[in-house]
Order: structure tokens, then sequence, then C-alpha cells
């Protein structure tokens, strides 16, 4: 059992409030997942540069020394913001590739859990609201957020475990449920070139849609695609830089409840996700299809639901 | 009437008041304020009492429910009226998966759309949806009757028994076991009697139904099946 919520902004007046929002109904899936919690925060990019999120085991990160050396070995500017055990690497777009390799020889202790142009990512170990709290999240503004809470059954209790799961840029997965052909699909997309830092099922579904996402799919015929290619028992809600994906298997065992106002599309495992959000009791709430994609695209300032 | 706040007192103060209730109290009309999606809403009342519940409720609203009248006034979350024994179910709303799941009897009318599995393993409880039911619905079911006014998703009536099933609209595809039969005038009265207990008396022709029920292969034993024992 895991809990789900996602949160996509239609009104911009709500942005700096996105945190507010979506740490409640985190924490009402404590009883769907008490044993780890993560969440995706879409912010406005800073034009130019790019967005890492790093998880380290020192609990501050050493923001200022972790500034000084990776400023000094890329030769350019870098902003780091350290939250808990996490740190958001702000660094010029052209830097990704130097600043991953500098990572991987001089502090292999840190990982890189996402990247991207607006997303960061934090997920740890505890209570969905103590997660929350030790990331202050409550205080984060965005466009959209996503978040996990975990009740582990496939594999160990790490923050390695966590949802979401973060395989392209910008790109973020989380799921309820199980995938009965994972590894079979991991060493196919291995092959296609994709890289693989756990054994989990849910990296493979997440790797999958980027895959395909790099062969020009959006992220709509992406989830279309994978109702052929996966095989178990999934709700997937899936953050692009842009836009928000939503897909149950054929079966649907695994639950889902979504509202939609003129300010925002919620998704929620259970309604009472969903009860703290403004204007709740006016929305449209329903349950989504079963093999059927929900996909929502920002385009500018105007937020529309796309068909796959 | 009794007005109970949910933001107020706790669910199971709630739950134990209801419980409590006898043919004999003097309050037996019940009103819920902010259910905000909670479980286990009024599960277990066993007196024939009035509950109106002002919201959408979570999983397994009136589960259990003997002689009690339950309106929600807004959706259901999985499992409403699970395993009802008598009395009345009333979603003015949709309903999540496993509606009246394995109930026994009362009537549970949902006014808008169920979704997978509605009447599942159902024992004898009549089932009226105003609105489409989803895929799987009425697998395994017993007894009673499941009424679609609208269309039925997958694998309708899979491995039936005896129960009965009538739909409007279309239905995707039957269930193992599963088979049109003919909709005789029994059935239509049959049918007409349904939906004039569940409110809807004269709001559709009976004869714009179909009838679905067991083609009772899988039930029975059958001598070619000898070597599976």
């Amino acid at each position: 059992m895991c809990g789900i919520v996602g949160l996509f902004l239609k009104n911009d007046a709500l942005q700096a409030n996105l945190g507010r929002l979506i740490v409640p109904m985190l924490a009402t899936m404590s009883d769907r997942g008490p044993d780890s919690a993560g969440i995706a925060v879409y912010a406005p990019p800073k034009p130019g540069s790019l967005r890492l999120t790093l998880h380290g085991q020192a609990d501050p990160l050493d923001a200022v020394a972790l500034r000084e050396a990776m400023a000094r070995a890329l030769g350019a500017s870098v902003a780091v913001e350290a939250r808990s055990t996490h740190a958001v690497v702000t660094l010029p777009e052209g830097s990704l590739e130097a600043a991953r390799a500098w990572l991987a020889r001089e502090r292999p202790d840190l990982a890189l859990v996402g990247y991207g142009r607006r997303m960061m990512l934090f997920k740890e170990v505890g209570l969905p609201q103590q997660v929350a709290d030790r990331f202050g999240l409550a205080g984060m503004s965005g466009t959209h957020a996503i978040g996990h809470t975990r009740m582990a059954t496939e594999s160990a209790v790490t923050t390695d475990g966590a949802h979401p799961f973060s395989t392209g840029a910008d790109q973020c997965l989380v799921h309820n449920g199980s995938l009965s052909n994972h590894n079979a699909l991991r060493r196919e997309l291995r092959r296609q070139g994709l890289q693989f830092h756990t054994e989990n099922d849910t990296e493979v579904a997440a790797g999958y849609l980027t895959w395909r996402m790099s062969q020009g799919l959006n992220l709509g015929q992406a989830l279309r695609a994978a109702l052929s290619d996966l095989d178990g028992f999934y709700t997937f809600v899936v953050g692009t830089e842009t836009g928000f994906g939503v897909l149950r298997d054929p079966i649907a065992c695994k639950p889902a409840v979504m509202a939609e106002t003129d300010d925002y599309v919620a998704f929620g495992s259970e309604y009472r996700v969903l009860v703290s959000l403004p204007g709740i009791e006016k929305a449209r709430v329903w349950e989504p299809e079963p093999a059927t994609v929900y996909f929502w695209e920002r385009e500018g300032d105007r937020v529309q639901e796309r068909a796959a | 009437m009794s007005d109970f706040d949910l933001s107020q007192a706790s669910l199971r103060e709630l739950n134990q008041a209801l419980h409590k209730l006898t043919a004999e109290s003097n309050d037996l009309m019940w009103r819920v304020l902010n259910p905000q999606g909670r479980h286990a809403i009024a599960a277990g009342v066993d007196a024939p009492v009035s509950i109106e519940i002002e919201g959408n409720v979570g999983y397994y609203c009136a589960g259990m429910n003997q002689q009690a009248t339950i309106v929600v006034n807004g959706n259901a979350g999985v499992g409403v009226a699970e395993n009802m024994m008598s009395g009345l179910v009333h979603v003015k709303g949709d309903a999540s998966q496993s509606a009246g799941a394995t109930a026994h009897g009362g009537l549970l009318r949902i006014d808008g759309n169920a979704s997978a599995r509605c009447g599942i393993s159902m024992k004898g409880v009549d089932i009226v949806v105003g609105g489409s039911v989803g895929h799987m619905s009425a697998f395994m079911a017993q007894a009673g009757n499941l009424v679609v006014l609208g269309d039925a998703g997958e694998a309708l009536g899979d491995s039936l028994y005896e129960a009965r099933l009538f739909v409007r609209g279309t239905v995707k595809s039957l269930g193992a076991d599963c088979t049109e039969k003919p909709m005789r005038d029994e059935h239509k009265s049959q049918l007409a009697d349904l939906l004039a207990r569940a409110g809807l008396d004269g709001e559709v022709d009976p004869g714009e139904f179909r009838r679905y029920g067991s083609a009772r292969t899988l039930y029975h034993f059958h001598v070619d099946n000898l070597d599976a024992y």
C-alpha cells in the first residue's frame, strides 16, 4: 500500500502557496505509507540555469564547502541551498555534464536524485509530516508538485527506494502498485542505453517513460504506450517540466481520486487527501477510469487538458 | 433531528452513538456534517434510523447496514454498503469500486456511476445504478438484482451464480458463464417493482432493459470435468 498526492496549479496566484497546500495532503497519506515519503516540486525556472538535487548523509549538507568546490571546479557561478540531507545546486545549463563528472569523481557520497530547469526532488525515510518538516516543504512555491508516501513491499525501506523516481530532466514518477515485468524491461532499457540505480520496479517505469519521451513522444503518448508494455498493478502520477499525467492499469485495484477547479488539478489516493484544498466543495471530483490516460500541459500561462 | 459535526467530534463517537440506537430511541433522524472522506462512516448501524451525510465519504460507508436509511449527499469511496443486510443506502453522487460487495439484503441506490466490481459477490441485495458500472461488476454474484440504467464495463457477471442483471445501455463484454436471457413479462414486472422501490417509478421503461444471468455451466458439476478432481 502507498499513498499518492499531486497538485498542478492553473491559477498563478496560488504558486506561492504550493507547499502549504500539498504538505497536509502528504501528511494525510501517512495511513497508507508511514515508512518514507518524497516529493518533487516544480518551481519557475531561472533563465540559463539548471537545478540539481543531491542527497547525502550529513544533515544538513555543508552548502558553503560544496558551493566553493563546485564553483572552482566548474569555473562557473554556483548556488547551493541545503535542505536537511539534500541540497539544491543551481548552475549554468551548459555545466551539467561537467558537474556530474565532478560529483562522481570528487563526491561519490552525494547521489544525484533529480535535475532539470524546474524540478527539485526530496525524499527520506520517516513519517510523511516529519519528512515534510525537515525539508521545509511547506514554504516552497511552484507550479506543480507530486508526492508519495511509501509502505514498502518489494524492496528495502531506504531513501533510494523512496519515490518519486526521476530518470530524466524535469521528469518524475510516483507509483502505487507493483510491476511484474520490470526485470525484463530493465534489461531491454539498459540495452537502449538507460542507466538504473536500484532494483526497484518503479524506477523501471520512470525509465520507460523517459525512453519513450526521448523518442519524441509527449507525456500522454508515452503513457499510452506504457499500457501495452508495462505489466502489473499501477496507479502512476507523472510530472514533466510543464505536464502532469495520470494512468491506472486496466484492472485498477489501486485507488485514485481526482479533482479539478479553475485553479488546479489535484490527485489523491483517497478523497481525504483533497479536503483541505480551497474550493474543493465545488470541484469536479471523479475517479480516473482504468487504462485511460489523463494529461494536462501548461502552455505559457495557460493549462489545458490534452488528449493522449 | 440530531446534527453530528465530524469536524467537532470523532468518527468513533459518531459510530458509537449510532450503534446505541434502537427502534425505541427518541431521535431517529440524524444528519452528519463535514464527513471529509473519512472511512467507515455509519458502518454497523442496526436500527430503523434515518441518516443524511452532507458531503463525500471514504471507504465502507454504511457497511453492514441493517434497517437504517442512509443517504450520502456526495460521492462514496470503496465498498459503500458492503455486506448490507437490510435497509436503504442512497448515494446521490458517484460510488467507487466494490459498491454493495457481498451484501445480503436491502436496497443500494447510486444516482451517478459506480466504478469497477459493483455488486461483487452480492448475496441478495438489490442495487440500482442511475449511471454506468465499471468492469467486473456482479463478479460471482450469488443472489439479488443489479439494475444499471447506463452502460456496463468489461466482463459483466463473470462466474455468476443466481443474481439477475438488468442493463439499459451497452455491455462492453460479458464475463465467463454470463449470458443474455429473454426479457419476459414477469421480468419486466420484477424490474418495474425494483425501479419503483428505488424511487424511479415511471422514469424509465422496463422494456428498454436487457436481462443477463448465469448460463449455469460453471458452478454445476459436469462429468467432462471429472479429471480435474
